[in-house]
């Protein structure tokens, strides 16, 4: 038996995997466990939490890989420093003494942080080093249902790299072709987050979901500042950014450009001109994406895509690539961003360097995504208890009966079932459910329980039977990677004078059978479920169609806004007293918000910063 | 410590980037001075040279 343990850390989304022989035996993220979002630390709960699963000590894991490349990123920095200098000194003088101080030495670092798991793990020769495409790469490619693939990594950056081409066949996998910093897809996205006022790293998805909102009306303003070649290559002109040595991601030229300042937003509203610049930028990355996923294909004429890398997880982008069918197969990694680099970076050690054979699953490797913590009925019964709830023990089946009663009710509803997700979608594990079919859903949702912005959409998780009769595509998105359109035919088109109002106004406008999960462009961000992904999940979208007619429900995260998802029993009972929540069903149990002690509510509001 | 020299000069080796060395290593130094100058009886040395 051969075991490897993937860690991703210190830059955002620490995380940590086990693989034994070659399979996927569980992942989490750090955050999930020390409840700060995106936590870079050290993942010791991760780590720990890994090991458990798998019933190792560490000093019985054969071999730790770490997910990039610490001294090809120091020479990534002296360099940019130099070719940038005199500017950037004050960067310079903050950034050098802490890669000298410790970052530098990541190996002792880590060796120092994994004996904490275990003191006999006494050989530091087993912390093993991926580059962070190379990570990327694996984790898109070797869980995959393909054979062959080309693969696509695309992110802010790793060492040098910042989009990467890469081809996956049988057990190996070659990167082709690089694009470096500073001309990177990632951060120009992140540039633009940054000019609209949300927080980089984690406000992107904010961006892509304001982006409809707009007309890309600046497209001409951002080619000037990107030169994007037919083949979909690009290069960034840096007179009119910051990031490469500077504290702030754009500039005085890049504010002259379009005319604003960046947007504070402690103090500014979003206006019709953030909207109008998100649908800019959003149209520029897909027609990148979109060339760059055409020029592959003409060039090694392989008909199966894998994508993964922060820019992966702009699943509208990875809509238009599909919408275009430029490949037979798309398949996107599910923890696409920096956690998703444990993964990849130990099963590029376990097949590359180890030529293991692979073996494709053609449902693919992942478990659903469904790699986290799980908690028995025991084990949540204790910690209800503890905590003072008062709940109900249902059968299997009431369960699901009364949780679709709920849902055909339009309550909100917390579901805590099996095993946590692994990466940024909750998909049916630790998810807050609502009716799609209520036109005052996605705004009680946003604003009570969420605590969010009121522009921001949901996504439907839909029976994958029923896909193609209620949206435009026909194709598996497990992972609520890829967006596709309301069908026609469930569509309530909007008249003239509706048409004619701009913005967060449209919000309001019934726009479809499903309105709580239609984007104002009628859009959706669509997660297929199959019996065989997520039983109690099926069992209960088809309890709620046999009881309403709809196989579609609202699935959005089970946290509040600046919130990691809630990884056990405690943290779901806090959420669902500290929110709106109607119900929480957690294992067999069914909690009733009106049921519990009121002393037991809590302000969530402050709990969280805000992202 | 030398662990770490031996993979480092490893490293530049291989990604043949030996121009690196008289940068890093003045870097070293002033990565010393300045890790050094933290609260101690250096800093007003560290001022003088910025």
């Amino acid at each position: 038996m051969t075991s490897i343990l993937g860690i991703s850390a210190f830059y955002h989304d620490s995380a940590a995997c086990i693989l034994i022989d070659g399979k996927i035996i569980a992942a989490a993220q750090e955050e999930r466990f020390t409840r700060k979002k995106h936590d870079p630390s050290y993942p010791y709960n991760a780590v720990e939490f890994v090991l458990k699963f798998a019933s190792l000590k560490l000093n019985q894991v054969d071999q730790v890989v770490f997910f990039e490349k610490p001294f090809l990123k120091f020479e990534r920095l002296i360099e940019t420093y130099m070719a940038f200098a005199p500017s950037g000194f004050k960067s310079f003088c903050m950034s050098v003494p802490l890669w000298l101080r410790e970052k530098l030495f990541q190996k002792k670092f880590l060796f120092d942080k994994l004996k904490k798991h275990d003191e006999n793990f006494i050989d530091i020769e087993r912390i093993k080093f991926s580059e962070h495409h190379y990570s990327h790469a694996a984790s898109a490619y070797f869980p995959s249902p393909f054979n062959e693939a080309i693969i696509l990594t695309a992110d802010g950056v790793g060492e040098w790299a910042t989009t990467t081409l890469a081809i996956g066949k049988n057990n190996n996998l070659e990167i082709k072709k690089e694009i470096h910093f500073p001309h990177s897809l990632g951060l120009l996205y992140s540039a633009f987050t940054y000019y609209i006022g949300f927080k980089v790293n984690s406000g992107e998805y904010k961006l892509m979901g304001l982006a409809p909102y707009g007309t890309p009306k600046y497209l001409d303003k951002v080619k000037q500042i990107i030169d994007i070649k037919d083949d979909g290559t690009f290069r960034l002109d840096q007179r009119y950014f910051n990031y490469a040595t500077g504290l702030t991601m754009t500039n005085n030229k890049f504010n002259d450009l379009f005319g604003q300042k960046p947007r504070n937003p402690q103090t500014d509203e979003i206006t019709q001109f953030h909207m109008d610049i998100a649908a800019s930028i959003q149209k520029v990355t897909e027609e990148i994406m979109i060339n760059l996923a055409k020029s592959a294909q003409r060039e090694y004429k392989i008909k199966n895509l894998c994508l993964a890398g922060g820019v992966a997880l702009n699943c509208v982008a990875n809509g238009k690539i599909h919408q275009e069918n430029i490949f037979d197969n798309i398949w996107v990694q599910p923890a696409a961003g920096d956690a998703g680099g444990s993964l990849g970076a130990a099963l590029a050690f376990w097949h590359i360097e180890k030529k293991n054979k692979r073996y494709v699953n053609p449902n693919d490797d992942m478990n659903g995504s469904y790699l986290g913590p799980e908690f028995s009925q025991v084990e949540i019964e204790k910690e209800l208890k503890s905590l003072g709830a008062n709940f109900e023990i249902l059968s299997y089946e009431d369960l699901i009966n009364e949780t679709s009663d709920f849902l055909s009710q339009q309550k909100a509803v917390g579901w805590f079932q099996g095993r946590m997700e692994f990466g940024p979608r909750a998909l049916g594990g630790r998810s807050i459910l609502g009716d799609p079919r209520s036109d005052k859903m996605q705004k009680n949702l946003n604003l009570k329980v969420k605590y969010r912005e009121s522009f921001r959409p949901f996504a439907p998780s839909v029976l994958r039977e029923d896909l193609s009769e209620w949206f435009d595509i026909d194709t598996d998105s497990p992972y609520m990677l890829l967006v596709a359109n309301v069908n026609s035919n469930k569509k309530i088109e909007m008249n003239e004078e509706q048409k004619k109002l701009f913005g967060i106004d449209k919000l309001n406008i019934k726009r479809s059978e499903i309105p709580a999960v239609t984007h104002v462009d009628y859009s959706s961000r669509i997660q297929t479920v199959t019996k065989q992904n997520n039983k109690p999940y099926h069992d209960l979208i088809s309890k709620f169609k046999e009881k309403t007619g709809c196989p579609v429900i609202i699935n959005t995260s089970f946290n509040v806004r600046g919130e990691p998802i809630v990884n056990s029993p405690t943290n779901a009972f806090n959420c669902f007293m500290g929110t709106d929540l109607d119900y929480l069903v957690i294992g067999n149990c069914i909690l009733d918000k009106s049921k519990q002690d009121p002393s037991l509510k809590k302000d969530y509001t402050k709990e969280f910063e805000l992202d | 410590m030398l662990s770490f020299i031996k993979e480092f000069i490893e490293f530049l080796r291989y990604r043949k980037k030996y121009w690196l060395i008289p940068i890093f290593l003045i870097l070293a130094l002033f990565g010393i001075i300045i890790v050094l100058s933290q609260g101690s009886a250096v800093a007003p040395f560290i001022y003088t040279i910025f």
